[in-house]
């Protein structure tokens, strides 16, 4: 994996920069000393480190404008950085590029329970805005496995999931408005404590662009209220393709649970070695089912999914019949990726989503790839909604493994896009899967998304090296090929 | 005029070069049931899809529908309600406000148009997994895909929904269809005030029951209901709509109606289907063509004062309000300029916006359909713009 080579020129203004933010964040906000900027070095895609030129923590939203300001004077590239959670590589600094880490932007701004809705700023984690509203019984819907770290500006800029987003949506799904600065220094809102935008969904744009377009200062989350009751089930079978089976019934049942996981036979055992969830050890492929809402709702569902699960030869089922069983059947599933790094010093976490009808057939596919490479592969699935995580185990002090990991992981993706799927279901591309892009996108794709880009940051300062293989100029892709004399088209309709 | 009638991708990108090259700005056309929508464009010339019909793809154990952007919107509900399925985003039709012609997909996703399920499932943007579609560079390009969760590369998706056809003709559209209720019964609470109905849908949403629709109807609006208890409630009718399997619905009702304390009365599944129509439709507000009707989308309990001070202004309006407040629809005479000023003033305060959704024609060409945005979002959308149609050529006009 290439970052673009440090631009020299702008290395050689270190001074001026930090000169220049010092004047603009007082005290102890800005960072340019090797040690202080050490934990900034990576995010939790830790197989790649690169110590930035230089942090700044800024505290308000004009501290911010006028950061981004100079940078775009001087030529600085800027990598926005919130928790530090990402999994893709989305803050991973650059050498000659300034980390604005987003922390010191912690507060929960106002809670508005008749409206539904928390006004917050981006540093605020994802768990941290469940907490704030719990007492009256709300909750704020997308809970990626990290949300005890993971920020909300993060999780705006890389759109991210969680187990019942299935039910619940994305980031995207439950966004009401935002604040930005963009590298000119400007300021724009978007949305608010309303719906919709009347012009240009410019809010849905920036949800997944992975801090490529603007710096979030604030975000306006929808709140919801908890469901009363909530009842996980285990569902084991014999075969992956029957768990499979089971998965499509259930959706075509017209049953939509809360949370719908599925573990094969190696993720199982490790999660039980790791936690002793009480998972069953001899099946192929377990399910973990969770159904919420009132009473009877969840009743009705269980008796439903009980039926549909038997019918298809469940070997196993099993319905939590406490609060603490229901974690307890969850605790495994979350555990899933510790676990795993028990078996082995280092794993890689793969994120492409499939048509689910696929998975029988990517399962015994990406088999095949691992033994072709020779590292092992343990599979752990979003089953709802396809979104597959196969974790790559290797150990990094091995010679050659790491790159036999990427490949692996590279050929596993791109058997997610040939089967129909993405690359990434929820983890972002960053630099992690940007040189994958060509095999979902040709290059008329890419450079449209790139000149959507220009629109915002027109000198590709803001997070340049993730998402796109190759940065073209914008004033490069502005231009307009025109043919001149083409003949119209002689076989369209016309009246 | 000259109008395209494509049969498929590649004539849709022809055309698109065609209109390139020779600098001929198209209008872009679905079943033309939305032409009153927006602002009226300049372009002499129509870009028209009805032909670009047929869903192409349909595995309802895997939520999602691919279909051509001319299909009607009546051919895909119908196929979807075969397997119990549905558009979770009820899309309207509004043809009782913009008269004929075929309500298609296509014009549904680049109108973003969403009915009372919004509140619950969202708009029409976030059923939207993926699309194929010529930008005004006539180039053909793909964004999503197929599958529910996907964050590869910008959502492209949500800028196409809602961008009227100014940025890009669509070709292709995948979209998340969802579970039918089976079952849908709906609480009505009666003789609340503007303020006491909204604070009601208020309450009634931050109970764990789920509503899935929650509108408050003046009595004057009520009485215009085919629904005989709402017709002849001879007050407001504050409705809060529970849908999902049996049991659940009747259990949820139960709770709902308890929280209110009030007398209460329930609307079951026929006359409730009649009802959230009627709402979603816009059908209950006077059909007078000299009246302006406007759409404010605003934080849910900052409607009733909203709506106090544009009736201070204009005493005549009808309203009702949909979810649970947060969408105001009101119909007031349309003037020299539907009252503008006094509607996109109202909501200065609290935010939010008003959209101009019919007004006689002269109304439309002196008065702004969208609402003005503040300087620098309205450069960043003209760049945005210009990323995908440099040369103005695709419904010039039409968002301004």
């Amino acid at each position: 994996m290439q970052m673009p080579a440090p631009d020299q020129a702008v290395l050689a203004r270190r001074e001026e920069l930090v000169r220049g933010f010092r004047a603009i964040v007082p005290g102890e906000g800005v960072i340019a000393d090797e040690d202080g900027m050490r934990p900034y070095e990576c995010d939790a895609l830790s197989a790649y480190r690169q110590l930035p030129m230089v942090v700044v923590l800024p505290e308000t939203v004009q501290q911010i404008a006028e950061i981004l300001k100079l940078c775009q004077r001087l030529g600085a590239k800027v990598v926005p950085r919130g928790g530090g959670t990402s999994l893709s590589g989305g803050s991973l600094p650059l050498a000659d590029g300034v980390l604005l880490a987003m922390g010191k932007f912690n507060r929960v701004l106002e809670i508005d329970y008749a409206n539904r809705c928390a006004r917050v700023q981006p540093g605020v984690t994802n768990l941290a805005i469940s907490k704030a509203v719990e007492h009256e019984g709300f909750y704020y819907a997308p809970d990626p496995s990290s949300q005890i770290a993971c920020s909300i500006g993060g999780n705006v800029a890389e759109n991210s999931g969680g187990v019942h987003c299935l039910k619940y949506g994305l980031t995207t799904n439950n966004l009401l408005g935002i604040e930005m600065v963009l590298m000119s220094g400007e300021i724009v809102k978007l949305g608010g404590k309303h719906l919709d935008s009347d012009g240009y969904d410019l809010l849905g744009v920036l949800t997944g662009s992975e801090g490529l377009l603007g710096v979030i200062t604030e975000v306006t989350v929808r709140l919801l209220k908890k469901p009363p009751v909530a009842r996980a089930m285990l569902l084991g079978f014999d075969t992956e393709e029957a768990a499979g089976e089971c998965v499509a019934a259930i959706i075509a049942n017209g049953i939509i649970p809360a949370g719908l996981e599925m573990m094969d036979r190696d993720a199982v055992h490790a999660a039980e070695a790791f936690c002793h969830a009480g998972y069953p050890l001899n099946v192929a492929a377990l399910l973990i089912a969770e159904l919420d809402g009132p009473q009877a709702e969840v009743d009705h569902l269980i008796a439903a999914l009980e039926r549909l699960a038997r019918d298809r030869g469940a070997s196993v089922v099993r319905v939590s019949t406490s609060e603490a069983e229901r974690l307890a059947f969850w605790a495994g599933r979350k555990a899933a990726f510790p676990a795993v790094g028990r078996l082995s010093p280092d794993y890689f976490c793969m994120d492409g989503t499939i048509p689910r009808g696929r998975l029988p057939e990517v399962l015994t596919r990406i088999r095949e790839l691992s033994k072709h490479h020779g590292l092992r592969v343990v599979n752990v699935f979003h089953a709802g909604d396809g979104n597959l995580h196969p974790l790559i185990l290797f150990d990094a002090n091995q010679p050659d493994e790491l790159h036999r990991a990427e490949e692996l992981g590279a050929d596993i993706l791109k058997l997610c896009v040939e089967v129909g799927g993405v690359l990434t279901g929820e983890h972002g591309v960053g630099v992690e899967k940007r040189d994958l892009m060509g095999t979902m996108f040709n290059e008329i794709d890419l450079n449209q998304q790139m000149r959507l880009k220009c629109a915002f940051d027109p000198d590709h300062l803001l997070n340049p090296g993730k998402v796109f293989p190759t940065l073209h100029r914008c004033a490069e892709l502005g231009r307009l090929h025109v043919s001149g004399g083409r003949l119209p088209f002689p076989d369209l309709p016309r009246f | 005029m000259t109008i395209l009638q494509p049969r498929d991708a590649k004539q849709v990108t022809e055309a698109v070069a065609w209109a390139l090259d020779s600098g001929t700005p198209l209008e872009i056309v679905g079943g033309g049931s939305k032409r009153g929508l927006g602002q009226p464009t300049t372009a002499e010339h129509q870009l028209d899809l009805s032909q670009l019909r047929g869903i192409t793809l349909y595995e309802p154990e895997e939520l999602v529908l691919t279909a051509n952007p001319g299909t009607p919107l009546a051919e895909v509900e119908a196929v979807l309600a075969q397997r119990r399925q549905m558009l979770a985003f009820e899309p309207p039709a509004l043809s009782l406000i913009y008269g004929d012609g075929t309500p298609t997909l296509g014009g549904i996703i680049a109108c973003n148009l969403a009915g009372p399920r919004r509140l619950s499932s969202g708009a029409a943007r976030d059923h939207l997994l993926g699309f194929h579609a010529t930008t005004g560079r006539a180039e053909r390009i793909k964004s999503g895909g197929r599958v529910m969760k996907n964050v590869t590369g910008y959502d492209l998706s949500k800028l196409m929904a809602g961008s009227y056809g100014t940025l890009a003709v669509l070709d292709e559209i995948t979209v998340k269809v969802l579970p039918a209720p089976e079952k849908t019964r709906t609480v009505l609470l009666l003789g609340l005030d503007e303020a006491q109905g909204v604070a009601a849908l208020c309450k009634g949403m931050g109970q764990p029951v789920d509503v899935s629709g929650a509108a408050h109807l003046p009595a004057d609006v009520a009485a215009r209901s085919a629904v005989d208890y709402v017709r002849n409630a001879g007050t407001s009718v504050t409705a809060l709509r529970l849908e999902g399997p049996g049991p659940s619905v009747e259990d949820r009702c139960r709770h709902l109606r308890l929280a209110f304390k009030a007398q209460s009365e329930e609307l079951h599944s026929v006359n409730s289907t009649t009802l959230w129509r009627e709402l979603r439709e816009v059908a209950l507000l006077p059909r007078d063509p000299a009246l302006a009707i406007w759409k404010l989308s605003v934080p849910p309990t900052a409607a009733p004062a909203v709506v106090g001070r544009i009736r201070g202004h204009s005493p005549g309006v009808a309203t009702f309000y949909d979810w649970s407040g947060g969408l105001v629809f009101l119909a007031l005479p349309a003037g020299t300029d539907a009252a503008h000023a006094v509607v996109r003033g109202a909501l200065q305060e609290e935010g939010g916006h008003a959209t101009l959704l019919r007004a006689p024609d002269a109304v439309r060409q002196a008065v702004f359909a969208f609402h003005p945005q503040p300087p620098a979002l309205a450069a960043l959308t003209a760049r945005v713009k210009d990323a995908f149609d440099p040369k103005g050529i695709l419904n010039p006009g039409r968002m301004g």
